[in-house]
């Protein structure tokens, strides 16, 4: 099940960033994607949310790290 | 672009802006547009949507931010970079979180109004010195209500209540809109309404990210803004042009008989037919366009149109097209005839395949999914194609004008590459003999067809029984399939083998909703093989006209059968001969057997 969350998240964040080359893996960070700055991460999260069908709560979007950090709620609400 | 049409995907258009930007900037051909945004929270996606929409409607901005919550600053004391931006639009997108000071229990009524007052003299200055230093178009939001009531109930009412406030602030800025040119007001309060003002009002996205509404409802409030701009520029659609049968109206009139169809207040499904007339009807005198294209028998489409029960009468049209040509076609015509674009149309029709047939073929033109009845007039609203900016007199007289136009050209465009549309459809056929579970179905569709029914003989539930398990009749059924849906069993032959070696078609009917599809030589082709197994050499067809199967009349000559008789009455025999080989028909629908 992990596996596939990274799956539909890769792809969700190549159709956000319009970028098809992004492999993300637990430890990817904003940093690390060009485009990632806060105004693209409400539009991330909000794809994401749409994705899975989930809602973030504030204090989850404020303390997320990384991705890893985002599966790990994924999973937890799927 | 239909994904940038009332209903939206949200989901799809956040994660997608970017690749919907860079497919619609491939188009070319833009008018360019310098818009100045000013706003009280953030407005980075309210931007990229709006470019998104706007490009869509052919118009190119090239976008001003102020930074966050500077646009009163921006606007009053002005900045370098804005003063040369010379904006042609500035989108001022304030929200009830800009409201500075709102009345308090204490206060009593004289301050209240001078609260109110100053309130919207900071507004009136700010739009005025925008005036003064720029030649644009101001567009203004008004304000949304707040999510929560202190006083309940009595926060509309009273004056000390922040609902009241905002009504009463908000009538101020219509106020000045109906005294000012060049200004108008973008109604966030009636599209907040829309969505939902809890939805909306989201607080995640105030204390998060400063949006004074939850992203997903950016699509909705930038969709909002660019119909204001595309309305100012001229780019607003002219006219509509209207299907009839379950349409206008529930049933089809060649089918079911005028008396039969639903419209009018007896009953819930006439009733919602009368609404969505009614709702043209005042579309119409406001200057919109109305025309018919459906497919119909021209005395059949009058006498819809003339049921005592509807609102609109066919003096209401400027042009109706009824007949059984390609829509796209009629279209066409209906456009040349009226000397305007293509892309001035919105067409109106419930039948999926007719939308697509049309928005592949006549570019630029609106065909919005109107979904079922109870909604046509929501989607056809909401899409705001006919978005009012500035309104003459001329409006009103339009309709009379074009209608005197049209009498003058008659001219039909012409339409040749019709079998693309329908490999298009991938379109999946079941031909099979009568199965025990269709036939209900194929009994209630030889009591409904009319039009193409060559026959017109009724079976009942036995009948069709007794047919099935008689050997000496072919039976075949027919489903079709497209990208769109599955359109179940709608159309059946069923043939009668006497002295050995002929076949004779008792029945031969297709419901109109798959005309046009070639599916009746696809029906051939797997009859003619059928026959073939059973060594048939002589294939009978026989029309007998009744008032609504005119359509059918020339059939079995199109079909490649040979007339043999034909007596006073107009009924014709048929035949065809299959002993020396037959060449399939059809080649745009796959058959499954």
């Amino acid at each position: 099940m992990e596996k596939e969350i990274y799956e539909r998240l890769n792809k969700v964040f190549r159709d956000v960033f319009d970028d098809e080359t992004i492999e993300v893996n637990s430890e990817t960070t904003s940093k690390d994607i060009e485009d990632w700055d806060s105004l693209e991460h409400i539009n991330l999260v909000v794809a994401v949310e749409q994705e899975f069908g989930i809602k973030f709560n504030m204090n989850e979007v404020t303390t997320m790290k990384n991705v890893g950090e985002m599966v790990s709620i994924i999973m937890s609400r799927i | 672009m239909q994904e940038l049409e009332y209903p939206f995907d949200v989901e799809y258009l956040i994660k997608n802006k970017k690749k919907i930007k860079r497919e619609l900037l491939e188009k070319g051909n833009f008018l360019e547009k310098n818009i100045a945004i000013l706003g009280g929270s953030t407005t980075s996606e309210i931007k990229n949507m709006l470019e998104i929409f706007l490009l869509n409607y052919g118009i190119k901005p090239t976008f001003y931010e102020s930074e966050y919550n500077k646009f009163y600053e921006d606007a009053m004391f002005g900045n370098e970079e804005l003063d040369n931006f010379h904006p042609d639009i500035i989108y001022i997108h304030t929200t009830n979180r800009n409201i500075i000071e709102y009345p308090s229990m204490l206060d009593d009524e004289n301050t209240v109004n001078e609260m109110l007052n100053s309130e919207y003299e900071k507004f009136r200055k700010m739009w005025n010195k925008l005036f003064e230093k720029f030649n644009a178009t101001i567009i203004q939001n008004n304000f949304e209500y707040p999510f929560f009531r202190l006083l309940g109930n009595k926060d509309a009412s009273d004056i000390h209540g922040r609902i009241n406030f905002i009504t009463r602030l908000n009538q101020k800025f219509y106020d000045y809109a109906n005294t000012t040119k060049n200004f108008f007001i973008n109604d966030i309060n009636y599209i907040s309404s829309c969505y939902g003002l809890d939805k909306w009002a989201d607080q995640l996205y105030w204390n998060m990210y400063k949006y004074a509404m939850e992203v997903s409802a950016i699509p909705y409030l930038s969709f909002n803004i660019a119909n204001i701009i595309k309305s100012i520029y001229g780019k607003n659609k002219k006219a509509l042009v209207l299907d009839l049968d379950n349409t206008l109206w529930g049933g089809i009139v060649g089918d079911d008989g005028v008396e039969n169809l639903a419209i009018g207040p007896e009953v819930p499904s006439g009733q919602v037919y009368a609404e969505f007339q009614n709702y043209l009807k005042e579309q119409r005198n406001l200057g919109v366009l109305l025309n018919v294209n459906s497919k119909n028998e021209y005395e059949n489409a009058i006498a819809g149109l003339n049921h005592p029960a509807g609102v609109l009468k066919p003096d209401d049209f400027i042009i109706i097209k009824a007949n059984w040509e390609p829509k796209n076609i009629n279209i066409k015509a209906i456009a040349e005839e009226l000397n305007l674009g293509a892309d001035s149309f919105v067409f109106v029709d419930d039948n999926p395949a007719e939308r697509q047939i049309c928005k592949s073929y006549v570019d630029g033109i609106a065909t919005p999914n109107i979904d079922t009845p109870e909604n046509y007039i929501r989607i056809l609203d909401h899409n705001g194609y006919f978005e009012i900016t500035n309104f003459s007199t001329e409006d009103l007289k339009k309709n009379a004008l074009y209608k005197d136009n049209a009498k003058r050209s008659q001219m039909m465009a012409t339409f040749d590459n019709y079998e693309d549309y329908l490999l298009s459809l991938k379109m999946k056929a079941e031909i099979s003999s009568f199965k025990p579970i269709y036939l209900e179905r194929i009994a209630q569709l030889s009591n409904k067809s009319n039009q193409f029914n060559l026959t017109t003989k009724r079976y009942s539930l036995a009948d069709i029984e007794a047919v099935n398990n008689d050997d000496n009749y072919i039976k075949l059924y027919g489903k079709l399939e497209d990208i769109f849906g599955d359109n179940g069993v709608i159309t059946v032959v069923i043939g009668n083998i006497k002295n050995n070696d002929e076949l004779h078609i008792d029945l031969w009917i297709m419901s109109c909703r798959v005309l046009k599809r070639n599916m009746e030589y696809a029906m051939l082709d797997s009859l003619v093989k059928k026959a073939k197994e059973r060594n048939i050499k002589t294939i009978y067809g026989y029309y007998y006209p009744t008032q609504k199967n005119k359509m059918v009349s020339d059939f079995y000559k199109l079909q490649g059968f040979e007339e043999i008789s034909c007596d006073d009455k107009g009924n014709k025999v048929y035949k065809l001969d299959i002993s020396n080989g037959y060449k399939n028909k059809n080649n745009v629908i796959e058959v499954k057997e």
